[in-house]
């Protein structure tokens, strides 16, 4: 199939304010991972996160927000990466066309929760915040900035969040439900999120190194990013530059355990499957994986299985975790990884795989460790998340 | 294209929704502002190792799931989606106080693990070895509705069969102190909390679970057909009468093709006029029904208007305490669902027979 078009993007995340910035840090190797500094935690001398390094005060000024507004940093640097995609996209009149925006997070606006959370009794100031909790809260936020009016939604299925939010937006258009959607996700760092991954043993202590045998487990990081997707009809009347188009996508579900990955990666490999089956392309046609590669012991493990039972007996493509140089921004993290793989087929380079020395034991596969320039006409990308959630995309040159 | 058929029904809600024929034995409860949850006899679907540890959200999902695949006489689904407001928010609540209150240390994994939007999703996928399709939406009051669109269109897609779909709210203890805080649930000692005369601002809350089984496929357990949803983020007032218009044209019906309307109601004197002018104009002369005095506000309660719609179609019948007017239609057919939330977040969905 031909996929549907890709538009615009916009991102913020600890590597760069701008799809400009975020590449040259890909392609320069400057990492965003570092010690945390706009939330105070006890683990602050011990994790390391991929933060970014504006303050929710410096936000609230570059988006222009009123004094007494009550948006979380979720939505804040959603609505920063959001309007950059509109721009990006040349879109000027927003309602003109059957538009709509699908959104995804895992924690919402949970970072004003928590901060505020016994206080809310004391100080009458703070209940605006009450409000902004929940998932859907940021959607509508962003909605609000962006004057869009359509459909809005948002998904939540954890770290797989934002493929499936830009999956059900190119499902929109095909389907003729939508002209035009903005599709993406957004989360913030969290004393929540972070405490939640440290009880699981899964946070390193160290920068993050995926697929390497002797990984110790993740960095947690925040970001926000949206694509453009727009119909042919669209791209042909306004003759649209397209940048790339999303040609497969797959959704499965593991059904192994709340938060583990099985051992032979069922849900990954019945994804990417599905997202072959969509695309019409075979497994060979893929230049670059962007793998979902968390660096965790049990990810990289059941990941690199599923690629080989995809795979077979032909050769694994290039593939790297990008993960080195953002940390894992949970629902966010396919959405940024959507825009790195446009960017790799714009641009014919293969990230490297930062921080990769030793080769697992359990398996003969080795990700790209160094820059690398070749032409690209398809990368695969993959997102997993807790509840078993499996996600594989596909991008095309168009 | 194939069409969308409900074909299976599981309800947990405030009222007897399960093991009862239709609503005979309602009560509407008009001097709480947080309605719970009749809770089913959770042993007779679920583990004992598991219900000590699920959050009841999770296990009234399971269950409402299980009487679903029961009633459309299915083993299992090709996919399932969930919708969700608040999704695990006693896990929530639970995590989060234990990091504040022990300054983040002395933590246990179980409630964080449990506090993802998508654990009702995934623990029905781990039930029934369901590695399919397995979307959760966190939408506020469309959380539902984009869950049923979704379904409607993987359907229409021929991307699957069957599949369960649900909305799932629970209430937590801290959570409605603070909505009431926020004037979001109505203050204590306003009695009576009357959702057709409301004389305040707020909500009486609510909590539940609803699924049901689509399939593209009419059967002997049909109860509808969905024709149409669609989801608006933002819609003034005098936008809705043609936005419902419009959305009837595009199905080829009229207002007039409509048996029956079912409002969002809930007893918000800032926003119920988004309802009652349609009821007082467009409406006049359709029956109108009610639900929110039963079930309660809450982000997925436009899922228990859903199981009501299904079973007034299927049983042809109005019981008296869901109806906002006198009037009455020879058959019920058609039946037009309208829901919004604070003047956001509007659903419109189309069942017929």
């Amino acid at each position: 199939m031909k996929g549907v078009a890709i538009t615009g993007m916009g991102i913020i995340s600890s590597i760069g304010n701008s799809v400009e910035e975020n590449f040259i840090s890909l392609i320069e190797n400057k990492i965003g991972i570092t010690r945390i500094e706009n939330i105070s935690t006890v683990h602050a001398d011990v994790i390391k996160v991929g933060e970014i390094k504006k303050t929710n005060a410096e936000l609230v000024n570059e988006l222009e927000l009123p004094e007494d507004n009550n948006f979380s940093r979720t939505a804040m640097i959603g609505a920063f990466a959001a309007k950059q995609a509109v721009k990006n996209a040349g879109i000027t009149s927003i309602n003109e066309f059957r538009t709509g925006l699908i959104s995804a997070t895992s924690v919402g606006g949970m970072d004003m929760t928590e901060k505020h959370y016994y206080d809310y009794f004391k100080d009458p100031e703070l209940t605006k915040y009450i409000s902004c909790h929940d998932g859907g809260d940021v959607a509508d936020k962003i909605a609000e900035e962006l004057g869009l009016k359509g459909m809005v939604t948002t998904i939540s299925t954890a770290c797989s969040s934002a493929a499936n939010s830009i999956m059900l937006g190119a499902r929109l258009i095909k389907n003729g439900k939508l002209d035009r959607v903005i599709v993406g996700g957004t989360d913030a760092l969290a004393k929540f999120t972070i405490n939640g991954f440290k009880t699981l043993m899964i946070l390193s202590d160290d920068y993050n190194k995926p697929f390497d045998n002797n990984r110790k487990g993740l960095n947690l990081g925040e970001a926000a990013a949206y694509l453009v997707l727009e119909s042919d009809e669209i791209v042909e009347k306004q003759n649209k530059k397209v940048l790339a188009r999303v040609s497969g996508y797959g959704n499965a579900n593991d059904a192994f355990h709340q938060t583990a990955s099985s051992e032979n990666g069922d849900g990954a490999y019945l994804a990417m499957k599905k997202a072959f089956e969509v695309s019409g392309l075979k497994p060979n046609e893929i230049d670059y994986i962007n793998v979902h590669g968390t660096a965790t012991p049990n990810n990289d493990l059941s990941e690199g299985r599923a690629l080989l039972r995809i795979y077979e007996d032909l050769k694994v493509p290039d593939f790297s975790s990008t993960k080195p140089y953002t940390g894992h921004t949970l629902a966010a993290a396919a959405a940024i990884e959507a825009i790195y793989s446009v960017l790799a087929i714009q641009n014919s380079v293969v990230y490297p795989n930062l921080n990769f020395e030793t080769p697992m034991e359990e398996f003969d596969l080795k990700p790209q460790t160094s820059l690398k320039m070749k032409n690209i006409e398809h990368v695969l990308s993959n997102s997993f998340g807790f509840g078993g959630n499996c996600s594989t995309l596909i991008f095309s040159k168009s | 294209m194939k069409k969308t058929y409900i074909n299976g029904v599981g309800c947990i809600s405030a009222q007897k929704t399960f093991d009862t024929v239709f609503l005979e034995e309602a009560v509407y409860n008009q001097n709480e502002t947080i309605l719970s949850v009749l809770a089913p006899v959770y042993k007779d679907f679920i583990t004992p190792t598991a219900i000590r540890r699920m959050a009841k959200g999770v296990k009234n999902g399971i269950v409402a799931s299980a009487l679903a695949l029961k009633d459309a006489r299915l083993e299992n689904v090709d996919a399932i989606i969930t919708g969700t407001g608040l999704g695990c928010i006693e896990d929530s609540e639970k995590f989060l106080k234990n990091i504040l209150d022990n300054n983040e240390e002395f933590l246990t994994p179980t409630s964080f693990i449990q506090s993802t939007h998508n654990t009702v999703g995934a623990q029905i996928a781990l039930s029934l070895q369901c590695k399919g399709y397995n979307f959760t939406y966190v939408n506020g009051a469309v959380s539902f509705e984009s869950a049923i669109l979704d379904a409607k269109m993987q359907i229409e897609e021929n991307e699957a069969n069957s599949i369960l779909v649900g909305g799932i709210d629970e209430n937590g203890d801290y959570t409605t102190s603070l909505f009431k805080l926020a004037g979001r649930i109505k203050q204590d000692g306003e009695q009576p909390y009357d959702v057709l005369n409301p004389t305040s601002t707020g909500t009486v809350f609510g909590e539940g679970a609803s699924f049901f089984v689509l399939e593209n496929e009419k059967k002997d357990t049909t109860y509808a057909q969905i024709l149409d949803v669609e989801i608006k983020n933002t819609l003034e007032e005098n936008e809705i009468e043609t936005e419902i218009i419009t959305f009837l044209n595009a199905n080829n019906l009229q207002i007039s093709d409509v048996d029956a309307v079912v409002f969002g109601l809930n007893g918000n004197i800032t926003f119920d006029s988004y309802y009652t002018s349609l009821a007082e104009n467009a409406f006049a002369k359709t029956p109108q029904l009610y639900y929110k005095h039963l079930s309660g506000e809450y982000d997925t309660a436009s899922a228990f208007a859903l199981w009501m719609a299904s079973k007034v179609i299927r049983t042809q019948e109005i019981p008296e305490i869901i109806k906002v007017n006198s009037v009455e239609k020879p058959a019920y057919n058609t039946i037009l669902l309208y829901n919004q939330l604070n003047g956001k977040n509007h659903s419109f969905t189309l069942l017929s027979k």
